[in-house]
Order: structure tokens, then sequence, then C-alpha cells
């Protein structure tokens, strides 16, 4: 509800014909959640090596004993192909598998407060989300791999560098287009969304002393002509914050543009119920005649 | 006639009083608005937690389906509160809600479970059949790639060593013997489990990759193709000049037909994407390119099974299984059913 709008917003129309408004998350709240599933990764990982390592423990001598065709060896054989079959699948399924939940999201991506969402506004398809991933081991795993190689190598092994800074390009894909999508992103359809999750709060209007009957303020008409919806969503976010001092400051701007004696006290907060209440109500019965005052600037009239 | 006309006078009067701004709680017509459908707010608030939670067991079957009837309501709920009402804090809960309802009620039809039963039945053939096209332009490229390699080495021996990096045993001199018993003999190698997990995540990694760089117009795929096979037709031609060519291809078939092919998908997927960015034709090339990427999606996926069956074949069978036509005959059976699978199956609809 900003006045101006976002670039990052975008709209999609659903089937009802209602319009959904997205945010597409930003590149910085993107990398976070995949630092995020990236060290969750590695947890888990570290969590299973040490587990297998618990199991192996009774057992000694593990490079002589697994070439050994007596139990122990068999033993071993098996924990070594769970380990390299846990790694693959953790490799590769760990996106996949949280991506295709009810939530569209990696543990990473619901702690910054994302998720993926199909571009088309439509559903998100198992192959989306297969697509989407299967495009993650060129922009993430192979990048580093490259420019580890370029990094240990001679100065000399040109070949590594130009390796590395071809697989960049696929890594930095998200810098290079409007959406911030990245290559798997654009093979799949998909785009990052921010996924807001909100409580119903309290109606302020509805207080026991906001109406102007109970509280005794009396607005006049031209007492409520002086600001606009832009006005009344500040004043509504500073008694939700309920900070004393923001809220005398206000009463004080209020009381001066409006030409009343600024209230003081338990007095305040009152005042100010009592005349965002007013201004809603005011506000709202033009929205519903069609008249919009987006902000104190505005004359009123635009529809 | 009368109580209409009372009714109708009662409610423009009650209208009037809260334009002059003179009556008790809940005096703005958005706030009763917002406590006549709070209820629903609220329940579909739960549904739609519980869901996301994945604790759908939690839900009776009713909610269940009343779920989109409430989705409505409250998207009813959003418009109308867009146009009448000013609270910012409530309009951003039902922004919220409502979005949150809609991921679910037009989320994925299936669960990942009954996706993968529609894949094994049908939904994998129709797709790799879908990419015909790329699966022909794949092969004739593998096969040129060999033969290349193949007449490369024959014309000059020198060849092998660029194209077959870092072979010591398996090189242009060593003897007839030395070439044997690479083919056969080592029955009593250990840790075969080990050896075919370990071959089906590399060769995973590599099919993985030679699709996802199909993404830069389809040219590394083809190169990776190139490369791959240039390499194995080097070798065909090392073994062909000591007299074990069937030998090796007997070695090569009891996995490679399975294996091959999946490369031989993995390249066209790749191929396919990278002749949708290129080709968009009457779409977008962003259009194009999703289209293709759902597309090749299911192929892929396909490919790292194949893969995992191709590890299993290399680690235990041939290991195990020593001679030519015992191999020759489970890769040829691999491949027609590969094959009967992908082009006459057609499975069940969906």
């Amino acid at each position: 509800m900003s006045r101006r709008a976002d670039p990052r917003q975008r709209s999609i129309v659903t089937p009802e014909g209602l319009t959904l408004t997205f945010t597409l998350a930003g590149r910085g709240a993107r990398f976070g959640a995949l630092a995020l599933d990236l060290v969750f990764m590695v947890l888990v990982l570290v969590a299973m090596l040490l587990f297998l390592a618990f199991l192996a423990g009774g057992l000694a001598n593990l490079d002589t004993q697994i070439a050994k065709k007596n139990a122990v060896g068999q033993a071993i054989q098996f924990l070594v192909i769970v380990m390299l079959a846990f790694i693959f699948l953790l490799r590769n399924g760990w996106f996949l598998f949280f991506e295709l939940g009810p939530r569209g999201a990696t543990p990473g991506k619901r702690i910054t407060g994302l998720r993926i969402a199909a571009r088309d506004g439509g559903r998100l398809s198992t192959e989306m989300v297969l697509a989407r991933n299967l495009m993650r081991d060129i922009e993430i795993f192979l990048p580093l791999a490259a420019m580890g190689a370029a990094l240990g190598s001679d100065a000399s092994e040109a070949f590594n560098w130009v390796m590395a800074g071809w697989f960049l390009i696929f890594a930095l894909f998200p810098f290079f287009n409007r959406d911030g999508l990245r290559a798997g992103d654009l093979v799949a359809g998909t785009w990052v969304v921010e996924a807001p999750r909100r409580k119903l709060e309290a109606s302020l209007s509805t207080a026991p002393a906001a109406t102007p009957a109970a509280s005794g303020y009396a607005f006049r008409a031209e007492d409520l002509a002086a600001y606009g919806e832009y006005e009344l969503q500040t004043l509504e976010r500073v008694l939700r914050e309920d900070q004393d001092s923001a809220m005398e400051a206000v009463a004080r701007a209020i009381c001066l543009k409006i030409g009343w004696t600024p209230p003081g006290g338990h007095e305040v907060r009152s005042f100010l119920e009592a005349y965002y209440t007013a201004l809603r109500a005011q506000l709202e019965q033009g929205m519903r005649f069609g008249k919009r005052k987006a902000d104190k600037h505005d004359a009123g009239g635009t529809p | 006639m009368n109580t209409l006309f009372d009714s109708l006078k009662s409610r423009f009067s009650r209208e009037a009083e809260t334009e002059t701004g003179d009556i008790t709680a809940a005096a703005l017509r958005s706030d009763r608005f917002r406590q006549a459908r709070e209820g629903d707010w609220k329940r579909l608030e739960t549904m739609v937690s519980a869901m996301e939670k994945g604790r759908l067991s939690r839900l009776s079957d009713a909610d269940v389906l009343e779920l989109p009837v409430l989705y409505r309501t409250v998207a009813s709920s959003l418009s109308v509160a867009r146009e009448t009402s000013l609270d910012a804090a409530t309009l951003a809960y039902l922004e919220a809600l409502v979005q949150r309802a809609y991921f679910l009620v037009y989320g994925p039809r299936d669960s990942f479970t009954g996706w993968l039963r529609g894949f094994f039945a049908g939904g994998w053939s129709r797709a790799v059949r879908a990419i015909g096209l790329d699966i022909l332009i794949a092969l004739a490229v593998m096969v040129a790639g060999a033969t290349v390699g193949w007449l490369l080495v024959a014309h000059d021996p020198q060849w092998y060593g660029a194209l077959v990096a870092g072979e010591t045993t398996r090189t242009p001199t060593a003897t007839r013997e030395a070439l044997r018993a690479t083919l056969f003999g080592d029955q009593k190698q250990e840790a075969l489990g080990v050896f075919a997990t370990f071959l089906f995540g590399h060769n995973s990694q590599i099919a993985i990759m030679a699709y996802a760089v199909g993404f830069a117009a389809g040219i590394p795929s083809v190169l990776l193709l190139v490369q791959n096979t240039g390499n194995l037709g080097a070798m065909l031609w090392v073994f062909h000049q000591k007299g074990l060519l069937l030998d090796f291809i007997g070695w090569l078939s009891i996995h490679g037909t399975t294996e091959l092919f999946a490369i031989l998908l993995a390249g066209a997927s790749g191929i396919h994407v990278g002749r949708a960015m290129a080709f968009p034709g009457g779409h977008s090339v962003m259009a194009s390119l999703a289209a293709a990427g759902r597309r090749t999606a299911p192929v892929m996926l396909g490919v790292v099974l194949m893969l995992l069956v191709a590890g299993m074949l290399e680690g235990f069978a041939r290991q195990l299984i020593n001679e030519t036509p015992a191999r020759l005959a489970i890769g040829g059976a691999m491949l027609v059913f590969w094959l009967n699978y992908f082009f006459t199956f057609r499975g069940r609809r969906t």
C-alpha cells in the first residue's frame, strides 16, 4: 500500500478474477536463504557421518577390513554405500524435497520468508520444481569447484580461469535480469516471491474509547479534510506501535494543523484513536462514492 | 409495503447517523463488514496453517472439501475490503491469507508419490517421445563423435593421448594380454556395491551437468557428447587392433546400453532446452524455455534412474559375468527393454 508502485511487485490474476500482488524476493534474501540451506545441508551431512562413524566405531582398521570378504568387510561396505547414496540424495534431493511440499520452500527460504511460485500464476507443478533444481548444479556447485580450481592453480592456467568465468555467468545470472531469475527459474518458469504471514490485528476503530461519542471529541468536517489515506495509515502504524513519544508528536502535529490545543498524558491515545476513527469514517465514506484522497495534498475529488 | 418502507427508512437513517459520526461500537461499515466475516477468515487461517505444516490428517474431510469454498469467500472479502476499508492491518492480513490459500488451492494437484506413479505408468515414456527429434540429433552427434574418434586414432595413434586423457593401461601400445585382462578376470574384485554406488553418483552428476549446460543454446551439451563418444571411438579402435572388438563391446554393453542410452537422453534434453532458447518460434524466449524445461525435467529424472540401473549392472553384473555372449545378451535385453518402454509402451493417459 505504498504510494509509489514498488518495482519488485508483480501482479497475477487468479481464476476467480482477483488480482493478487506478489513481491519478488530480493537477491540478498535469496542468497541468505541459499546460504542457510547450505549450512543446514552441511550440518545434516556431518550428523550423518558422525552417526555412520559411530556405527563403524566398533570395527577397527577400516581400510584393511573393507577389502575383506568377511562380515566386517560387508558391514563397512554397506555403510560406505549408505554414505555415498546419502551424499547424492542430499546434494540433489534437499531442495527438491522441500520445494515439493505445501509451503513451496526449503528451510532456508522459510526462515527468510520466501517461497517459489509459477511465473504465469498457474499451478506449481512437479516438473517445474524438478527443472529448477536440475540447474542448481551448474549454478552453485560447479562454479564453486571451478573457482577453487582456478584459485588453486598457477596463474598460467588460463583455461581454469576461462572455465571459472563461464560458470560464474550461471552463478551470477540473477543480476542480469529485472526479475532476479536464476537459470533454473528461467528453465522451469518459476520465480521466488515473498511469502508474508500475518496475524489478524485488533481493529483500532472498535476500541471502546475510539468512537467520537464515547471519547467526547467532536470533529468538524474541515478538521477531517486535512489528511488523506497516507496520513491515516501512518497514524494507524503509530497507534499500533504504541510509543508514547511518537504518539505525542503526532497528536501535536495534528492539533497544530486543525487548530486544536494538543492533549496531554492519558488523553493523547484516546484523542488519536478518536481522530483515527473519524478520519477513517470520512475517507471510507468518500471511497464508497468513488472519491479517494491519497494524501493531504490530494484535493480528494479524483475517483 | 409499509414494512418494507420502514426497513428501508431505518437502513438509511442508520446510514445518516454513520455519516455524522455519531453512534456506538463498530460504527464503521468496514468494521461491521470485518466482524461479520472474521470467523471465516480465522477458520481459513487455521486450515491453511495445518495444511502448510503437512498435517492434513488433522483436518476432517469436510474441512478439506470446504477449503476452495472458504478460499473464494475470503478472496471476495479481500476484493470488497480493498474498495471499502482503509484498515491497513486488516488488508495486509487478508492479502497474505488469500495468497497462502491460493498456493494451496492451486498447488500441485498430485502428491509426489502420485506424480511418480503417473511417471512410471506412461509419463516417462511420453516425455521421452516428446523430444524425439532431439534424440535423433543427439544420436547423430554421438555416432559422429565415435566415428571421428575411431578415424583419428586409426589415422595417427598419437591422437589417443589427446582423446583419452590419463589412460595408462588401455593404450595402442599395450599387448593383447594386457588389454584382455582389463575385460575379464576381475572376479575377485571386492566391494562391488561401493563401486556401483560410486559409479552411479559420478555418472548422474555428469549427466545432470550435460543437461544443465544445454541452457547455453545447447552447444556445451553437444560438445560433451562429442568428447565422450570420441573417447569411446578411440578405445574401440584400440581393442579392434588387437582383435578384441567384440569382447570390448560385450564388456561395455552389459551396462553400456543403459548408460549410453541415458547419456543420449541427457544430451537430447540439453539440446532440446538449447533449441527452445535459440529458436523460440512463435513464443517469447522465456515462455519457450520454460516449456522446454518442464518437458525435459521428467526425462532427466528418468536418466538418473537409468544410471542407477547402469551403475548396478556395471558394479555387479559385469564383474560377476565373465563371458562375452552372456554380457551381450544382458546388454541387448536391456536395450530392447528400454526401446520398448519408451517407444511402444503407451501407458495410461493422465
